[in-house]
């Protein structure tokens, strides 16, 4: 019980010249937690994952990661992270899926070398956990965005990591595949014991998979456990996030209040 | 032909330095085609042919530097070049292909001048241009041989590296391996086997002989190692295909191995059409 949160962020505020991004932000991921940080565009989602990967400095408040200060944190490959497909990889690339998974592996083997039989059963085993063993000869470039998506949280997970980290990963999945895609999600955070956190503007879709939801909107609306979120009706939820949010899921009872 | 591979020594230098073109350039070749490099390849091409006129004016002119081999000068600037353009490439972060052009117009640029210098065209010039069967020493040999040494030993260290790298630079910089050093490594080797290709298909061509196989290999290799391998295939046989026909035809290997990689191309590309249809 006395484990320290895998995430533990404290009094963090950051801002770009002078717009103010992210204000007095107090937010903690225990761990086997599945949590869903949900808010609308530009509400500072990214600048937070940000924030806690180290690809920004935090100036103002604290980040501790598994009880340690980021500042000193050294085992990144404990954090597993999944960033939106579209950014940076390049669909004609010409490499099977055995050997996207692969590259997962390269900084935990290190320079110069390979990785043997016990590499190669993790790859084949990160790939059946994401439900894509049928795939591992394929290339990439061939696969719906979805099963890419997919390979790619494969490849964050080879590393066996304690958390995942995912920033809005169904951007490039068929709707109708979206449902499947979080059951996945599911499968790896109450099977394998991996803490997630996903980033999304949806909370609708993912409500009956978490366990815990934060709402941020450049301030932290609402951090609790997916009960408590449950108990807040509409106009709670309205005020809460500033804009009303999109809870569009399988319950009906709850009706979209987009705006 | 294969006993005037025995009699001569020329041909057989030719032969050997073309076999171990044939795997070296393919095999960087995949990389640079696949990170969407392959005018940089250009672009140190033109600049090893400004270091190959240089070396050629100072040795003609200077009687004490009439030992130097054109190949170092060559290396030496192509090297230089490729550091150039990583320096440009970050100077204009946001036109990034803008180094090319810079690079490959300074290249001729320089070239041209010492080749004015040098009194305009000749043979030996001609044979760095577009390749030649006769003009590869044993000290040429000997050379290539140690720079295809050093990448192959670099691409079979630095594999995962390099392939992370090229699937995707942001994971590979955000996962903590040491992106800049291994991206500038791998710039070097494509410098060196620019100098080390060119006795062969010559300054002007270098570049199809590290892509033109590559373009062929992806359309039908499943995943990135057979992408390699059949790169290095067909660039084995475009060699020794156009090495053949460049002897027999007495015409410059440059040629005839770009064009024997065009048809290879063509003819994949049909192949895979037909098979698609059928």
């Amino acid at each position: 019980m006395n484990q320290p949160p895998v995430i533990e962020i404290k009094n963090v505020s950051y801002r770009y010249d002078r717009d103010n991004v992210l204000e007095n932000i107090q937010l903690s991921v225990p761990k086997g937690a599945f949590l869903g940080l949900v808010g609308p565009n530009g509400s500072g989602k990214s600048t937070l994952l940000k924030l806690i990967l180290g690809l920004l400095k935090v100036k103002e408040g604290e980040v501790f990661l598994f009880g340690t200060p980021q500042k000193s944190f050294k085992n990144w490959d404990r954090i597993g992270f999944v960033s939106q497909k579209a950014n940076s990889f390049n669909t004609g690339f010409p490499a099977t899926v055995y050997e996207v998974v692969a590259s997962g592996l390269t900084k935990k083997l290190g320079l110069f070398r390979r990785p043997g039989s016990k590499e190669k059963q993790a790859i084949k085993a990160a790939v059946e956990a994401v439900g894509m063993e049928a795939f591992l000869t394929r290339n990439i470039g061939e696969l719906s965005g979805g099963q890419q998506q997919r390979i790619f949280i494969a490849r964050a997970i080879v590393s066996k990591p304690d958390i995942l980290i995912l920033d809005e990963p169904t951007v490039g999945v068929d709707s109708k595949n979206v449902e499947s895609f979080y059951n996945m999600l599911a499968y790896l955070n109450q099977q394998m014991g991996i803490t997630l956190l996903l980033v999304t503007h949806d909370i609708g879709i993912i409500s009956d998979k978490v366990t815990h939801v934060a709402c941020l909107n450049k301030y932290l609306h609402f951090h609790g456990s997916m009960q408590q979120f449950e108990t807040l009706d509409e106009e709670d939820l309205s005020d809460l996030y500033g804009h009303g949010i999109h809870l569009l899921d399988h319950h009906h009872e709850h009706q979209g209040a987009d705006v | 032909m294969i006993e005037a591979i025995g009699q001569y020594e020329f041909l057989q230098n030719a032969f050997l330095t073309g076999m171990i073109i044939g795997v070296i350039a393919p095999l960087l070749g995949a990389f640079i085609v696949v990170r969407r490099l392959s005018l940089i390849a250009d672009a140190l091409s033109h600049v090893t042919l400004a270091g190959i006129a240089a070396g050629l004016y100072f040795s003609q002119t200077f009687t004490f530097l009439a030992w130097l081999n054109p190949m170092y000068s060559g290396m030496v600037f192509s090297i230089i070049g490729s550091l150039f353009i990583e320096r440009l490439r970050t100077v204009y972060k946001h036109y990034q292909e803008l180094a090319i052009p810079i690079i490959l117009s300074g290249g001729i640029g320089v070239g041209v001048i010492f080749i004015s210098l040098a009194d305009g065209f000749n043979t030996d010039l001609f044979s760095y241009l577009f390749g030649s069967v006769s003009a590869v020493s044993r000290e040429d040999l000997w050379l290539i041989c140690l720079i295809s040494l050093i990448v192959i030993a670099t691409v079979y260290l630095l594999y995962k590296e390099l392939f992370l790298l090229s699937f995707d630079e942001e994971h590979a910089k955000a996962s903590g391996i040491p992106a800049k050093s291994i991206h500038f490594i791998f710039i070097i080797l494509v410098a060196l086997v620019i100098a080390a290709s060119m006795r062969i298909v010559g300054v002007l061509l270098v570049s199809a002989l590290m892509t033109l196989p590559v373009a062929a290999a992806m359309r039908m290799a499943k995943g990135f190692k057979q992408t390699i391998a059949y790169s290095v295939l067909f660039g084995e046989i475009a060699v020794l295909a156009g090495l053949v026909s460049a002897f027999y035809l007495d015409l410059a290997p440059g040629g005839t191995i770009v064009v024997a990689s065009i048809l290879i191309l063509l003819l994949v590309i049909a192949a895979k059409k037909f098979t698609k249809a059928g």
